[in-house]
C-alpha cells in the first residue's frame, strides 16, 4: 500500500482493513489525529483524503492505496487556523481541535457564520461551546 | 476496533465486470464508502470477515439523464448529489436529504448504493426513492435485472438482492409536480432520523414515503388512496398514524413517531395545497 502522506510518498506495511486513523497514530506515529467517537459522529479524526475531509476511524486502509492523505502535522506549526484557535481560545480540552482545523481547510475567503456551520457540521467540541471556534475560523479566513 | 483486523480479508477491483466475477466466485461484502461497515465493524458487530472494495469502480460514479430516466450510479456520494446540476433540476429532494445526512465528512465517503444496501428504516435517501418509484439495478456475473425500489426490502434489513449481485445504480422516471422531503432528528447534521419524510403531489395524485416508521422504508399506500378519492387533511392524518407501525427505540418512541408522522403529513399537504 502506498500513499502519498503530508506531500511524502509512503509504503504502509498495516492489514489493509485497519483503520486509516490506526495506520495514522501506530504506524506512522502521527498522533495528532484523535479518536473520539470511532464511528463518524465526532468528526476528531478528520483527514483530508484527495482534498476532502473524512473521519479516518471509517476508512479502511485499502481504500487510501495511492491517494492523498493530509493530516494536521501536514500544516506544520504556523497555519493561520492554529495561530487564531490559540488566540481566540479556540482549544480547550484539545482532543477535538485537530479535526475542526481539517474540516475547517474546506473554507475559502471570508466565510459567513452559516458556512463555517455547515462545515463544522460534522465535528462535535464539548468544551467550548463552538462560539470560539467560528471566532477563530473567521479571523484565520479574513482576507 | 473491537473486530480483529488480522482476521479480516480484502480484495480491491475497479471494474464492474471484476467486482460480479469475484462475487460470481467468493462470499464477500462490498465496501463503498465505509460509513455504516466500518461503524459495525469498529464495534465488534459485523460478522462477515470477507470484503469486496469497491470505492475505485469510477463507472458507478456516474449521474446522467438517458431520455426521461435520471440515473444515479450506486457509488455517488451524498456531496456528488448535493453539487449534481442533475439533480437539482429533476430531484431536488435528494439533494436536500443529502445535506440533512451525517457532516461534510460522511456525506465525502457514504453512498446513495451503499444506502440502499444496508436497508436500515432510517437511511435518508430511501424515502425520496421509494416516493418517486425509483428502480434498482443490479448486476450479478449472470447479467443486469431491475428491482423496483418499493419491491426491494422484504423485511427489517433484508432485501431481494442475492449475494452475488452488485447494486450498480437507481433510476428514477420523470418527476412530475411537487417534491417536499423533512428530516425529524435531534438535530440537523450527524442524527439518525426519528421520523423522515418524503412526498410527490401532481394534480392526479399524492406520493408519500417514511422512514424509521417500519421495518422498512414504507409508502402510504392507504393514506395516498384516501387523498386520491378525495379525503380530508385530517383524514389523511389520522390514517396516516393508523397506518405505520413505528417502534420505540433509543431515538425516539412510537408515540412521538406516529404524533410527528402525521404532523408532517398535514404539513406537506398544506404546503403542496
Amino acid at each position: 500500500m502506498r500513499l502519498t502522506l503530508n506531500g511524502e510518498a509512503r509504503d504502509a506495511v498495516s492489514a489493509p482493513m485497519s483503520r486509516l486513523l490506526d495506520v495514522l497514530r501506530e504506524e506512522f506515529g502521527l498522533t495528532g489525529t484523535k479518536e473520539g467517537c470511532g464511528e463518524g459522529e465526532c468528526g476528531a479524526c478528520t483527514v483530508l483524503i484527495d482534498g476532502a475531509p473524512v473521519c479516518s476511524c471509517l476508512v479502511p486502509l485499502a481504500q487510501v492505496d495511492g491517494a492523498n492523505v493530509q493530516t494536521i502535522e501536514g500544516l506544520g506549526d504556523d497555519h493561520p487556523l492554529q495561530h487564531e484557535f490559540m488566540k481566540e481560545v479556540g482549544a480547550q480540552c484539545g482532543i477535538c481541535t485537530p479535526g475542526m482545523i481539517m474540516a475547517a481547510l474546506s473554507l475559502g475567503e471570508n466565510p459567513t457564520l452559516d458556512d463555517i456551520k455547515v462545515a463544522l457540521a460534522g465535528n462535535l467540541c464539548r468544551c467550548t461551546g463552538y462560539a470560539a471556534i467560528y471566532r477563530a475560523i473567521m479571523k484565520a479566513n479574513a482576507r | 476496533m473491537r473486530t480483529a483486523i488480522s482476521t479480516l480479508d480484502v480484495r480491491s477491483v475497479a471494474t464492474i465486470q471484476d467486482a460480479v466475477a469475484v462475487m460470481r466466485d467468493e462470499a464477500r461484502v462490498p465496501i463503498a464508502g465505509a460509513t455504516d461497515l466500518f461503524v459495525a465493524l469498529n464495534f465488534g458487530t459485523l460478522a462477515s470477515r470477507r470484503f469486496l472494495d469497491i470505492w475505485r469502480i469510477e463507472e458507478l460514479r456516474r449521474i446522467a439523464v438517458n431520455g426521461d430516466v435520471l440515473m444515479i450510479g450506486a457509488l455517488a456520494t451524498y456531496t456528488d448529489l448535493i453539487r449534481s446540476p442533475v439533480i437539482a433540476a429533476r430531484l431536488p429532494m435528494l439533494a436536500e436529504a443529502s445535506r440533512l445526512l451525517g457532516g461534510p465528512q460522511i456525506q465525502n465517503r457514504g453512498t446513495i448504493g451503499g444506502n440502499i444496501a444496508n436497508a436500515s428504516p432510517a437511511g435518508d435517501s430511501l424515502p425520496v426513492l421509494a416516493a418517486v418509484d425509483a428502480t434498482v439495478v443490479l448486476r450479478s456475473a449472470a447479467g443486469e435485472r431491475r428491482v423496483a425500489f418499493n419491491g426491494f426490502y422484504t423485511g427489517y434489513r433484508e432485501s431481494v438482492r442475492r449475494a452475488d449481485e452488485l447494486i450498480v445504480a437507481v433510476e428514477v422516471p420523470a418527476v412530475s409536480g411537487r417534491q417536499w422531503f423533512r428530516k425529524v432528528g435531534t438535530r440537523a447534521a450527524q442524527a439518525i432520523s426519528k421520523v423522515v419524510i418524503a412526498g410527490v403531489r401532481d394534480d392526479r395524485s399524492v406520493r408519500i414515503a417514511l422512514g424509521s416508521v417500519a421495518p422498512t422504508v414504507v409508502r402510504a399506500r392507504r393514506t395516498e388512496e384516501a387523498l386520491g378519492a378525495g379525503a380530508s387533511i385530517d383524514e389523511a392524518v389520522q390514517l396516516l398514524r393508523d397506518e405505520i407501525v413505528p417502534i420505540d427505540d433509543i431515538r425516539s418512541t412510537a408515540g412521538y413517531r406516529r404524533l410527528v408522522s402525521g404532523n408532517l403529513v398535514r404539513r406537506f399537504l398544506a404546503d403542496t395545497q
